[in-house]
């Protein structure tokens, strides 16, 4: 297998979308099966790192191959767009866990069912 | 020296160990891809709320290493200070303020687990499928014929900067097809920056200390009445 051996071969796009994917997936599972409201946090994290590694590795100029459809610096831009409303998002998010903690005594998603009809 | 040891043996073993033929490239994004993955793999598998955000600090530093790999210098500084430093610390804040014997390790159920394992593998075997399926994106820019001959990229802060002030001056020199509409993005920055002034007046706002409505709240209600007496006694 040619395209697993990186020592040999030069990294390409594929390799970040790969790492991106399995980051992807580690966040949608944390979000998924975390009881805790900070390890939902955390998930959420995860999952936007891995949509920014492959901003990153689409606009990156020394990943691109022969094909000549790049994002050029939007992605640079768009990745750091992205890093600061994830900042944005977990102060936000920490505040309300703070607040439900303090009503509720308690960090568990599964106990928070006041909306339940 | 090196060419006889590499008949002998095969390429890819010699390129493993000679040293003047190394891909030092390849090799740190391999160390930096494997630590993102597992430390992101450590999070989802551990109970631990401080564990995990320790694995998450290491998980997002090797994010930063393959953003520096991939040329993009100022926005894997930014990853480093901004989320491993400031929302990073914000979330152990968040575990250390919540952290009470019963919430630091919460278990799922085991019928979760084989629900989120399926989930995982779908979702997974979707993503490495959509990504290595284009033959585009597995080649990269320099082939690593004899040596690693890949030429340094510009920096990337000047074009990033002076983009966020709506010029853009990054022009495309490795042949790289810009669209013909080119605009900066002074207006999203803009955007950005109240985005962030709301944002930090809202968290305030949100955790600022109130009653609780427990039924402790009697005696922190009383305790904070006493406080108030004796500061205007005081």
């Amino acid at each position: 297998m040619n395209f697993f051996n990186i020592l040999a071969e030069p990294v390409g796009v594929s390799h970040y979308l790969l790492v991106g994917a399995v980051l992807f997936t580690a966040g949608v599972v944390c979000m998924v099966i975390k009881r805790n409201a900070l390890g939902v946090l955390m998930g959420i994290e995860l999952v936007l790192n891995g949509a920014n590694i492959n901003f990153i590795a689409f606009g990156s100029p020394v990943l691109r191959g022969e094909s000549t459809v790049s994002i050029g610096l939007d992605g640079q831009a768009i990745a750091l767009f992205v890093i600061l409303l994830a900042a944005a998002e977990a102060a936000v998010a920490l505040a309300i866990t703070l607040n439900f903690y303090n009503n509720h005594a308690t960090v568990d998603v599964d106990r928070a069912e006041d909306l339940k009809g | 020296m090196n060419t006889g040891f590499a008949i002998t043996t095969g390429s890819m073993f010699a390129t493993i160990i000679s040293v003047a033929n190394i891909n030092w490239h390849g090799m740190f994004f391999a160390i930096f891809a494997l630590a993102a993955c597992a430390m992101a793999v450590a999070v989802v598998l551990t109970d631990n709320v401080v564990r995990m955000a320790f694995y998450l600090v290491l998980s997002l530093g090797a994010t930063a290493g393959l953003f520096f790999l991939a040329g993009a210098e100022f926005v894997g500084a930014m990853q480093l200070m901004i989320y491993v430093g400031g929302t990073l610390v914000l979330l152990v804040f968040g575990v250390m303020l919540t952290a009470q014997a019963p919430f630091v390790s919460m278990k799922t159920p085991q019928r979760d687990w084989v629900l989120a394992s399926i989930l995982a593998v779908c979702l997974l075997a979707v993503l490495v499928q959509a990504s290595v399926g284009v033959d585009a994106w597995r080649t990269a820019a320099v082939s690593v014929g004899g040596g690693v001959q890949r030429e340094a990229p510009e920096p990337s802060a000047t074009p990033l900067g002076m983009a966020l002030l709506g010029m853009r001056v990054d022009n495309d020199s490795s042949g790289i097809v810009t669209p013909s509409i080119r605009s900066g993005y002074l207006l999203p920055f803009e955007i950005v920056s109240i985005h962030l002034l709301v944002v930090l007046v809202g968290a305030a706002y949100l955790a600022r200390a109130k009653r609780r409505r427990t039924p402790r709240a009697v005696e922190t209600a009383g305790q904070s009445e006493l406080k108030e007496e004796v500061r205007v006694a005081s």
